[in-house]
Protein backbone atom coordinates (compact mmCIF):
# COMPACT_ATOMS: atom_id res chain seq x y z
CA UNK A 1 0.00 0.00 0.00
CA UNK A 2 1.23 3.56 -1.27
CA UNK A 3 1.74 5.54 2.33
CA UNK A 4 2.96 8.90 0.65
CA UNK A 5 2.44 9.81 -2.79
CA UNK A 6 3.95 12.83 -4.00
CA UNK A 7 3.03 14.52 -7.62
CA UNK A 8 4.85 17.33 -9.41
CA UNK A 9 6.26 18.83 -6.30
CA UNK A 10 7.78 21.91 -6.71
CA UNK A 11 9.15 23.68 -4.00
CA UNK A 12 11.87 26.66 -2.88
CA UNK A 13 12.56 29.72 -1.07
CA UNK A 14 12.04 33.26 -2.09
CA UNK A 15 13.31 33.48 -5.54
CA UNK A 16 15.53 30.02 -5.35
CA UNK A 17 13.59 27.02 -6.75
CA UNK A 18 14.77 23.75 -4.98
CA UNK A 19 12.81 21.34 -6.67
CA UNK A 20 10.93 20.73 -9.79
CA UNK A 21 8.30 18.49 -10.75
CA UNK A 22 9.43 15.71 -7.78
CA UNK A 23 7.38 12.58 -8.24
CA UNK A 24 7.72 10.22 -5.46
CA UNK A 25 5.47 6.89 -4.09
CA UNK A 26 6.92 5.62 -0.58
CA UNK A 27 4.72 2.13 0.28
CA UNK A 28 4.39 0.96 3.72
CA UNK A 29 6.77 -0.44 5.73
CA UNK A 30 9.47 0.07 3.31
CA UNK A 31 13.14 2.46 3.82
CA UNK A 32 13.54 4.41 0.96
CA UNK A 33 16.64 6.47 0.79
CA UNK A 34 17.17 9.51 -0.86
CA UNK A 35 20.30 10.28 -2.20
CA UNK A 36 22.37 13.05 -3.90
CA UNK A 37 25.11 15.62 -3.89
CA UNK A 38 24.89 19.08 -1.43
CA UNK A 39 21.97 21.09 -2.92
CA UNK A 40 20.32 18.50 -4.91
CA UNK A 41 17.35 19.22 -2.75
CA UNK A 42 17.19 16.31 -0.41
CA UNK A 43 16.72 18.64 2.42
CA UNK A 44 13.90 20.48 0.78
CA UNK A 45 12.20 17.70 0.25
CA UNK A 46 11.87 16.52 3.32
CA UNK A 47 10.84 19.83 4.73
CA UNK A 48 8.32 20.30 2.23
CA UNK A 49 6.89 16.72 3.35
CA UNK A 50 6.97 18.24 7.54
CA UNK A 51 5.30 21.56 6.62
CA UNK A 52 8.45 23.96 7.18
CA UNK A 53 8.49 24.68 3.58
CA UNK A 54 5.28 25.36 1.13
CA UNK A 55 4.92 23.66 -2.01
CA UNK A 56 4.47 26.09 -5.24
CA UNK A 57 2.70 23.15 -7.11
CA UNK A 58 1.81 19.63 -6.66
CA UNK A 59 0.20 17.53 -4.15
CA UNK A 60 1.21 15.73 -1.61
CA UNK A 61 -1.25 12.12 -0.26
CA UNK A 62 -0.69 10.61 3.04
CA UNK A 63 -2.61 7.63 3.73
CA UNK A 64 -5.03 8.99 0.59
CA UNK A 65 -5.23 12.65 2.21
CA UNK A 66 -3.61 15.71 0.67
CA UNK A 67 -1.85 17.10 3.21
CA UNK A 68 -0.54 20.04 1.32
CA UNK A 69 -2.09 22.74 3.26
CA UNK A 70 -1.69 21.00 6.72
CA UNK A 71 0.31 23.38 8.99
CA UNK A 72 3.60 22.27 10.17
CA UNK A 73 2.67 21.84 14.05
CA UNK A 74 -0.36 19.56 12.92
CA UNK A 75 1.99 17.13 10.69
CA UNK A 76 3.35 15.58 13.51
CA UNK A 77 -0.28 14.69 14.84
CA UNK A 78 -1.22 13.06 11.08
CA UNK A 79 1.86 10.75 11.65
CA UNK A 80 4.88 12.76 10.36
CA UNK A 81 7.87 12.86 11.95
CA UNK A 82 11.20 14.48 10.79
CA UNK A 83 14.23 14.41 12.31
CA UNK A 84 16.13 16.99 11.20
CA UNK A 85 19.72 17.99 9.98
CA UNK A 86 21.69 18.82 12.82
CA UNK A 87 19.62 17.49 14.97
CA UNK A 88 18.72 20.65 16.25
CA UNK A 89 17.61 19.26 19.84
CA UNK A 90 16.31 21.64 22.83
CA UNK A 91 19.35 23.59 24.24
CA UNK A 92 17.71 24.61 27.34
CA UNK A 93 15.92 21.21 28.11
CA UNK A 94 17.34 17.72 29.56
CA UNK A 95 17.68 14.97 27.71
CA UNK A 96 14.36 13.51 28.80
CA UNK A 97 12.14 17.06 27.89
CA UNK A 98 13.83 16.65 24.96
CA UNK A 99 12.20 13.09 24.24
CA UNK A 100 9.19 14.08 26.06
CA UNK A 101 8.06 16.60 24.28
CA UNK A 102 8.47 14.43 21.69
CA UNK A 103 5.26 12.65 22.10
CA UNK A 104 2.09 13.52 21.05
CA UNK A 105 -0.95 13.12 23.02
CA UNK A 106 -3.29 11.91 20.30
CA UNK A 107 -0.63 9.26 18.72
CA UNK A 108 -0.08 6.56 21.61
CA UNK A 109 1.67 3.32 20.35
CA UNK A 110 4.45 0.90 20.54
CA UNK A 111 7.43 4.16 21.14
CA UNK A 112 7.33 5.11 25.08
CA UNK A 113 10.52 6.64 27.01
CA UNK A 114 11.25 3.23 27.76
CA UNK A 115 11.25 1.34 24.28
CA UNK A 116 13.42 4.06 23.21
CA UNK A 117 15.66 3.58 25.88
CA UNK A 118 16.13 0.02 24.55
CA UNK A 119 16.72 0.81 21.14
CA UNK A 120 19.52 3.48 22.32
CA UNK A 121 20.87 2.28 25.87
CA UNK A 122 23.45 5.15 25.51
CA UNK A 123 21.03 7.49 26.06
CA UNK A 124 20.18 6.62 29.59
CA UNK A 125 22.71 7.49 31.87
CA UNK A 126 22.05 11.08 29.85
CA UNK A 127 18.64 11.76 30.93
CA UNK A 128 19.30 14.44 33.54
CA UNK A 129 21.89 16.44 31.75
CA UNK A 130 21.24 19.30 29.25
CA UNK A 131 21.01 18.28 25.76
CA UNK A 132 23.64 20.81 24.76
CA UNK A 133 26.29 18.90 26.58
CA UNK A 134 25.98 15.85 24.65
CA UNK A 135 28.26 14.07 21.78
CA UNK A 136 27.33 14.78 18.26
CA UNK A 137 26.44 10.93 18.30
CA UNK A 138 24.50 11.11 21.99
CA UNK A 139 22.43 14.24 19.75
CA UNK A 140 21.44 12.08 17.33
CA UNK A 141 20.30 9.02 19.15
CA UNK A 142 18.34 11.33 21.26
CA UNK A 143 16.96 13.74 18.14
CA UNK A 144 15.34 10.28 16.47
CA UNK A 145 14.35 8.84 19.75
CA UNK A 146 12.41 12.38 20.30
CA UNK A 147 10.92 12.17 16.45
CA UNK A 148 10.14 8.26 17.42
CA UNK A 149 8.06 9.00 20.55
CA UNK A 150 5.34 10.65 18.55
CA UNK A 151 4.69 6.91 16.89
CA UNK A 152 5.05 8.30 13.61
CA UNK A 153 3.62 6.27 10.38
CA UNK A 154 6.55 7.92 7.99
CA UNK A 155 9.18 8.96 9.93
CA UNK A 156 12.19 11.71 7.97
CA UNK A 157 15.56 11.45 9.00
CA UNK A 158 17.56 13.98 7.44
CA UNK A 159 21.24 13.15 7.16
CA UNK A 160 21.62 11.13 10.37
CA UNK A 161 25.77 10.41 9.30
CA UNK A 162 26.72 14.12 9.14
CA UNK A 163 29.37 15.08 11.10
CA UNK A 164 29.63 11.95 13.33
CA UNK A 165 32.79 9.34 13.50
CA UNK A 166 31.93 6.52 11.49
CA UNK A 167 31.59 4.14 14.18
CA UNK A 168 28.99 6.24 15.60
CA UNK A 169 27.36 6.42 12.27
CA UNK A 170 27.45 2.56 11.85
CA UNK A 171 25.93 2.41 15.78
CA UNK A 172 23.09 4.74 14.52
CA UNK A 173 22.41 2.60 11.31
CA UNK A 174 22.22 -0.64 13.18
CA UNK A 175 19.31 0.65 15.25
CA UNK A 176 17.13 1.81 12.20
CA UNK A 177 15.82 -1.55 11.60
CA UNK A 178 13.96 -1.09 14.85
CA UNK A 179 12.24 1.84 13.74
CA UNK A 180 10.80 -0.38 10.99
CA UNK A 181 9.60 -3.15 13.38
CA UNK A 182 8.17 -0.62 15.32
CA UNK A 183 5.72 -0.02 12.52
CA UNK A 184 7.43 3.10 10.99
CA UNK A 185 7.93 3.82 7.32
CA UNK A 186 11.55 5.40 6.56
CA UNK A 187 12.40 8.17 4.18
CA UNK A 188 16.44 8.28 4.79
CA UNK A 189 18.14 11.69 3.19
CA UNK A 190 22.12 10.38 2.69
CA UNK A 191 25.42 11.98 0.64
CA UNK A 192 27.05 8.85 2.36
CA UNK A 193 25.36 6.21 -0.85
CA UNK A 194 27.46 3.52 0.69
CA UNK A 195 25.32 3.52 4.20
CA UNK A 196 22.24 4.68 2.70
CA UNK A 197 22.15 1.88 0.06
CA UNK A 198 23.21 -0.29 2.92
CA UNK A 199 19.73 -0.36 4.79
CA UNK A 200 17.32 0.85 2.07
CA UNK A 201 15.04 -1.24 0.14
CA UNK A 202 14.51 1.19 -2.50
CA UNK A 203 16.68 4.32 -3.62
CA UNK A 204 15.70 7.68 -5.26
CA UNK A 205 18.59 10.42 -6.26
CA UNK A 206 18.03 14.11 -6.84
CA UNK A 207 20.11 15.95 -9.13
CA UNK A 208 19.57 19.69 -8.81
CA UNK A 209 16.16 19.85 -7.99
CA UNK A 210 14.65 16.26 -10.16
CA UNK A 211 14.40 12.71 -10.20
CA UNK A 212 17.68 11.58 -12.11
CA UNK A 213 17.17 7.79 -10.81
CA UNK A 214 15.30 4.91 -9.09
CA UNK A 215 15.21 1.82 -8.21
CA UNK A 216 16.18 -1.21 -5.66
CA UNK A 217 19.89 -1.26 -4.79
CA UNK A 218 19.95 -4.51 -6.11
CA UNK A 219 18.88 -3.62 -9.79
CA UNK A 220 20.90 -0.66 -10.13
CA UNK A 221 24.40 -0.87 -11.34
CA UNK A 222 26.98 1.48 -9.54
CA UNK A 223 27.97 4.12 -12.80
CA UNK A 224 24.21 4.44 -13.45
CA UNK A 225 24.34 5.76 -8.93
CA UNK A 226 27.40 7.76 -10.22
CA UNK A 227 25.93 9.00 -13.46
CA UNK A 228 22.61 9.97 -11.57
CA UNK A 229 24.22 11.66 -8.32
CA UNK A 230 26.81 13.80 -10.63
CA UNK A 231 25.09 14.00 -13.68
CA UNK A 232 27.40 12.91 -15.66
CA UNK A 233 28.09 9.50 -16.71
CA UNK A 234 30.94 7.66 -15.44
CA UNK A 235 34.48 7.49 -16.45
CA UNK A 236 36.15 4.34 -17.16
CA UNK A 237 37.68 2.63 -13.83
CA UNK A 238 36.08 5.22 -11.74
CA UNK A 239 34.95 4.13 -8.20
CA UNK A 240 32.24 6.07 -7.59
CA UNK A 241 31.10 8.42 -4.84
CA UNK A 242 31.94 6.86 -1.20
CA UNK B 1 19.72 53.27 61.70
CA UNK B 2 17.66 55.11 58.97
CA UNK B 3 19.96 53.85 56.57
CA UNK B 4 18.80 50.27 57.58
CA UNK B 5 15.97 51.41 57.39
CA UNK B 6 15.92 52.68 53.71
CA UNK B 7 17.23 49.68 52.79
CA UNK B 8 14.69 47.33 54.33
CA UNK B 9 11.62 49.87 52.66
CA UNK B 10 13.58 49.93 49.42
CA UNK B 11 13.14 46.13 49.27
CA UNK B 12 9.47 46.54 49.84
CA UNK B 13 9.63 48.95 46.73
CA UNK B 14 11.56 46.54 45.09
CA UNK B 15 8.39 44.09 45.19
CA UNK B 16 6.64 46.21 43.14
CA UNK B 17 9.41 47.03 40.48
CA UNK B 18 9.62 42.74 39.84
CA UNK B 19 5.67 42.56 39.73
CA UNK B 20 6.31 45.26 37.12
CA UNK B 21 9.30 43.87 35.37
CA UNK B 22 7.72 40.13 35.29
CA UNK B 23 5.35 40.35 32.26
CA UNK B 24 8.44 42.22 30.00
CA UNK B 25 10.76 39.37 31.22
CA UNK B 26 8.33 36.41 29.95
CA UNK B 27 7.47 37.94 26.77
CA UNK B 28 11.47 38.80 26.14
CA UNK B 29 12.41 35.22 26.80
CA UNK B 30 9.67 33.16 25.02
CA UNK B 31 9.60 35.38 21.83
CA UNK B 32 11.78 38.16 22.04
CA UNK B 33 9.56 40.49 22.32
CA UNK B 34 10.11 44.27 23.41
CA UNK B 35 6.53 45.94 24.42
CA UNK B 36 7.25 49.22 25.09
CA UNK B 37 3.14 49.61 26.49
CA UNK B 38 3.75 47.72 29.01
CA UNK B 39 3.56 50.25 31.43
CA UNK B 40 0.96 51.46 29.88
CA UNK B 41 -0.78 48.23 30.65
CA UNK B 42 -0.16 47.86 34.12
CA UNK B 43 -1.72 51.84 34.51
CA UNK B 44 -5.00 49.82 32.12
CA UNK B 45 -4.94 47.56 35.00
CA UNK B 46 -5.36 49.77 37.76
CA UNK B 47 -8.08 51.56 35.85
CA UNK B 48 -10.02 48.75 35.09
CA UNK B 49 -9.69 48.26 38.74
CA UNK B 50 -10.64 51.46 39.24
CA UNK B 51 -14.30 50.52 37.34
CA UNK B 52 -14.97 47.25 39.07
CA UNK B 53 -14.50 48.25 42.77
CA UNK B 54 -16.59 51.31 41.96
CA UNK B 55 -19.14 49.37 39.43
CA UNK B 56 -19.22 46.40 41.78
CA UNK B 57 -18.25 47.89 45.52
CA UNK B 58 -15.60 45.78 45.88
CA UNK B 59 -12.21 45.77 47.82
CA UNK B 60 -9.36 46.56 45.49
CA UNK B 61 -7.77 43.19 46.25
CA UNK B 62 -10.76 41.60 45.69
CA UNK B 63 -11.31 42.99 42.29
CA UNK B 64 -7.68 41.24 41.03
CA UNK B 65 -10.17 37.96 40.55
CA UNK B 66 -11.84 40.47 37.57
CA UNK B 67 -9.46 42.22 36.66
CA UNK B 68 -6.81 39.80 36.08
CA UNK B 69 -8.85 37.45 33.77
CA UNK B 70 -9.87 40.55 31.96
CA UNK B 71 -6.25 41.18 31.08
CA UNK B 72 -5.40 38.02 30.43
CA UNK B 73 -7.99 37.53 27.85
CA UNK B 74 -6.79 40.88 26.22
CA UNK B 75 -3.14 40.05 26.25
CA UNK B 76 -4.37 36.97 24.37
CA UNK B 77 -6.23 38.19 22.56
CA UNK B 78 -4.25 41.00 21.12
CA UNK B 79 -1.04 38.31 20.78
CA UNK B 80 -3.18 36.76 18.41
CA UNK B 81 -4.75 39.48 16.80
CA UNK B 82 -1.64 42.18 16.05
CA UNK B 83 1.66 41.48 18.26
CA UNK B 84 2.18 37.64 16.32
CA UNK B 85 2.46 39.94 12.69
CA UNK B 86 5.52 41.55 14.42
CA UNK B 87 7.04 38.64 16.36
CA UNK B 88 10.57 37.61 14.40
CA UNK B 89 14.30 38.30 14.40
CA UNK B 90 13.71 41.88 14.14
CA UNK B 91 12.69 43.70 17.06
CA UNK B 92 11.87 46.52 15.38
CA UNK B 93 8.63 46.06 14.36
CA UNK B 94 7.18 44.92 18.08
CA UNK B 95 9.12 48.02 19.30
CA UNK B 96 7.01 50.44 17.10
CA UNK B 97 3.83 48.63 17.43
CA UNK B 98 4.04 48.71 21.12
CA UNK B 99 4.95 52.59 21.21
CA UNK B 100 1.51 53.11 19.78
CA UNK B 101 -0.21 51.24 21.53
CA UNK B 102 0.68 52.80 24.39
CA UNK B 103 -0.07 56.11 23.04
CA UNK B 104 -3.40 54.97 21.89
CA UNK B 105 -4.02 53.29 25.60
CA UNK B 106 -2.90 56.75 27.18
CA UNK B 107 -5.69 58.51 25.13
CA UNK B 108 -8.13 56.02 25.76
CA UNK B 109 -7.64 56.46 29.43
CA UNK B 110 -7.42 60.05 29.00
CA UNK B 111 -11.07 60.45 27.23
CA UNK B 112 -12.78 57.75 29.65
CA UNK B 113 -11.12 58.63 33.17
CA UNK B 114 -10.12 62.22 32.51
CA UNK B 115 -6.43 63.68 33.36
CA UNK B 116 -7.58 63.50 37.20
CA UNK B 117 -5.13 60.90 39.43
CA UNK B 118 -7.08 58.35 41.24
CA UNK B 119 -6.21 56.05 43.79
CA UNK B 120 -7.50 52.36 44.86
CA UNK B 121 -8.73 52.57 48.43
CA UNK B 122 -8.29 49.18 50.35
CA UNK B 123 -9.15 50.96 53.60
CA UNK B 124 -7.13 50.95 56.90
CA UNK B 125 -4.75 48.66 56.14
CA UNK B 126 -2.86 50.89 53.88
CA UNK B 127 -1.40 52.98 56.85
CA UNK B 128 -0.63 50.14 59.38
CA UNK B 129 2.55 48.70 59.58
CA UNK B 130 4.62 45.98 61.70
CA UNK B 131 7.12 47.78 63.83
CA UNK B 132 10.24 45.75 63.54
CA UNK B 133 12.24 47.71 65.82
CA UNK B 134 12.32 51.43 67.05
CA UNK B 135 12.83 52.97 64.01
CA UNK B 136 12.20 50.40 61.57
CA UNK B 137 8.65 49.76 60.33
CA UNK B 138 7.56 47.60 57.60
CA UNK B 139 4.20 48.81 56.10
CA UNK B 140 1.04 45.78 55.32
CA UNK B 141 0.92 46.96 51.89
CA UNK B 142 4.61 46.78 50.95
CA UNK B 143 4.89 43.79 52.41
CA UNK B 144 1.54 42.01 50.81
CA UNK B 145 3.24 43.22 47.60
CA UNK B 146 6.78 41.82 48.11
CA UNK B 147 5.03 39.00 48.89
CA UNK B 148 2.82 38.55 45.62
CA UNK B 149 5.73 39.77 43.68
CA UNK B 150 7.43 36.49 45.11
CA UNK B 151 4.95 34.19 44.44
CA UNK B 152 4.33 35.21 41.19
CA UNK B 153 8.08 34.46 39.96
CA UNK B 154 7.95 31.52 41.71
CA UNK B 155 4.93 29.96 40.47
CA UNK B 156 6.16 31.17 36.82
CA UNK B 157 9.24 29.55 37.67
CA UNK B 158 7.56 26.37 38.50
CA UNK B 159 5.85 26.17 35.81
CA UNK B 160 8.69 27.14 33.35
CA UNK B 161 10.56 23.98 34.67
CA UNK B 162 8.34 21.59 35.79
CA UNK B 163 5.00 21.68 33.26
CA UNK B 164 4.45 20.48 30.09
CA UNK B 165 3.42 24.13 29.25
CA UNK B 166 6.74 25.22 30.56
CA UNK B 167 8.94 22.82 28.52
CA UNK B 168 6.76 23.98 25.40
CA UNK B 169 7.51 27.97 26.61
CA UNK B 170 11.52 26.78 26.42
CA UNK B 171 11.63 25.02 23.49
CA UNK B 172 9.70 27.71 21.73
CA UNK B 173 12.42 30.06 23.08
CA UNK B 174 15.28 27.83 21.65
CA UNK B 175 14.48 27.22 18.32
CA UNK B 176 10.21 27.57 17.05
CA UNK B 177 11.01 26.12 13.70
CA UNK B 178 11.46 22.73 15.51
CA UNK B 179 9.08 23.02 18.20
CA UNK B 180 6.61 23.30 15.36
CA UNK B 181 7.86 19.89 14.44
CA UNK B 182 6.93 18.83 17.91
CA UNK B 183 3.25 19.79 17.19
CA UNK B 184 3.42 22.79 18.87
CA UNK B 185 1.70 25.49 17.76
CA UNK B 186 4.11 28.39 18.58
CA UNK B 187 1.74 31.49 17.43
CA UNK B 188 -1.30 29.97 19.76
CA UNK B 189 1.64 29.50 22.57
CA UNK B 190 2.55 33.27 22.25
CA UNK B 191 -0.66 34.63 22.90
CA UNK B 192 -0.56 32.58 26.13
CA UNK B 193 2.35 34.07 27.14
CA UNK B 194 1.34 37.21 26.82
CA UNK B 195 -1.93 36.61 28.28
CA UNK B 196 0.36 35.82 31.58
CA UNK B 197 2.92 38.61 31.12
CA UNK B 198 -0.85 40.68 31.30
CA UNK B 199 -1.96 39.39 34.28
CA UNK B 200 0.85 39.76 36.27
CA UNK B 201 1.40 43.76 35.38
CA UNK B 202 -2.30 44.19 35.75
CA UNK B 203 -1.44 42.62 39.07
CA UNK B 204 1.71 45.00 39.53
CA UNK B 205 -0.93 47.86 38.40
CA UNK B 206 -3.43 47.64 40.63
CA UNK B 207 -0.70 47.13 43.74
CA UNK B 208 1.00 50.11 42.09
CA UNK B 209 -2.90 51.83 42.36
CA UNK B 210 -3.18 50.92 46.32
CA UNK B 211 0.12 52.11 47.27
CA UNK B 212 0.35 55.40 45.49
CA UNK B 213 -1.97 57.89 42.67
CA UNK B 214 -1.55 57.26 39.44
CA UNK B 215 -3.19 59.06 36.65
CA UNK B 216 -3.37 58.30 32.26
CA UNK B 217 -0.36 58.96 31.44
CA UNK B 218 1.70 57.18 34.45
CA UNK B 219 2.88 54.44 32.49
CA UNK B 220 6.23 54.85 30.80
CA UNK B 221 7.71 56.18 33.86
CA UNK B 222 6.68 52.42 35.10
CA UNK B 223 8.26 51.13 31.97
CA UNK B 224 11.08 52.48 32.75
CA UNK B 225 11.71 50.56 36.28
CA UNK B 226 10.82 47.59 35.06
CA UNK B 227 13.06 47.96 31.95
CA UNK B 228 15.98 48.50 34.07
CA UNK B 229 14.55 45.59 36.80
CA UNK B 230 14.74 43.01 33.57
CA UNK B 231 18.10 44.73 32.46
CA UNK B 232 19.73 44.25 35.90
CA UNK B 233 18.64 40.76 36.76
CA UNK B 234 18.91 39.58 32.88
CA UNK B 235 16.58 38.99 30.37
CA UNK B 236 13.95 36.52 30.19
CA UNK B 237 15.88 35.38 34.07
CA UNK B 238 12.67 34.39 36.72
CA UNK B 239 14.99 34.89 39.20
CA UNK B 240 17.36 37.72 37.64
CA UNK B 241 13.70 39.56 37.30
CA UNK B 242 13.00 39.56 40.92
CA UNK B 243 17.00 40.29 42.07
CA UNK B 244 16.77 42.91 39.48
CA UNK B 245 13.56 44.22 41.10
CA UNK B 246 14.89 44.19 44.87
CA UNK B 247 18.26 45.81 43.69
CA UNK B 248 16.34 48.62 41.91
CA UNK B 249 14.31 48.65 44.79
CA UNK B 250 17.00 49.15 47.47
CA UNK B 251 18.77 51.46 44.87
CA UNK B 252 15.57 54.09 45.64
CA UNK B 253 15.46 53.28 48.92
CA UNK B 254 19.26 54.55 49.37
CA UNK B 255 19.27 57.15 46.97
CA UNK B 256 15.78 58.66 48.93
CA UNK B 257 18.00 58.37 51.79
CA UNK B 258 21.10 60.54 51.00
CA UNK B 259 18.29 63.17 49.70
CA UNK B 260 16.83 63.39 53.31
CA UNK B 261 20.20 63.51 54.40
CA UNK B 262 22.28 65.82 52.18
CA UNK B 263 19.94 66.79 50.02
CA UNK B 264 21.00 66.34 46.67
CA UNK B 265 20.35 63.26 44.35
CA UNK B 266 17.04 61.28 44.31
CA UNK B 267 15.90 57.74 44.51
CA UNK B 268 15.51 57.52 41.01
CA UNK B 269 18.58 58.56 40.53
CA UNK B 270 20.68 56.42 41.92
CA UNK B 271 18.32 53.44 40.26
CA UNK B 272 19.42 54.89 36.94
CA UNK B 273 22.96 54.95 38.09
CA UNK B 274 22.83 51.26 39.21
CA UNK B 275 20.88 50.58 35.70
CA UNK B 276 23.85 51.79 33.91
CA UNK B 277 26.83 50.23 36.17
CA UNK B 278 25.06 47.06 35.58
CA UNK B 279 24.67 47.50 31.85
CA UNK B 280 28.58 49.03 31.48
CA UNK B 281 29.82 45.94 33.26
CA UNK B 282 27.64 43.09 32.99
CA UNK B 283 25.36 43.72 29.70
CA UNK B 284 23.50 40.35 29.70
CA UNK B 285 22.37 41.35 33.62
CA UNK B 286 23.48 39.38 36.80
CA UNK B 287 21.35 36.55 36.30
CA UNK B 288 21.28 36.00 32.76
CA UNK B 289 21.37 34.07 29.76
CA UNK B 290 24.29 34.75 27.22
CA UNK B 291 22.44 35.30 24.42
CA UNK B 292 22.95 35.00 20.35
Amino acid sequence: MTLLEVRGLDAGYGDFQALFGIDVDVAEGETLAMIGANGAGKTTFLRVLAGQVPTRAGSITFEGADIGAVRAHRRVGIGIALVPEGRKLFGSLTVRENLIIGAHPGRPGRWSLDTVLEVFPLIRPLLERPSHVLSGGEQQAVAIGRALMSNPRLILLDEVSLGLAPVVVKSLYEALPALSEGGATVLLVEQDIGQALSVASRVVCLLEGRVSLEGRPADLARSDITAAYFGMPATAGSEGPS
Amino acid sequence: MEWLNAVVQGIMLGGLFALFATGLSLAFGVMRFVNLAHGDLAILGAFVAVSVTSALGLNPFVSLVIVVPVMLAAGYGLQLGAFNFTVGADPLPSILVTFGLGVVIQNALLQTYSADSRGLDVGSIEVESIAITDAIAVGWIPLITLAVAITVLLGLQLMLSRTALGRAFRAVSDDPATARLMGINDRNLYAVAMGIAFATVAIAGVFLGIRQSFGPTDGPAQLLYAFEAVVIGGLGSVWGTLIGGLLLGVAHGIGGQVEVSYGYGSGPLLGHLVFLAVLATKPAGLLGRRTE
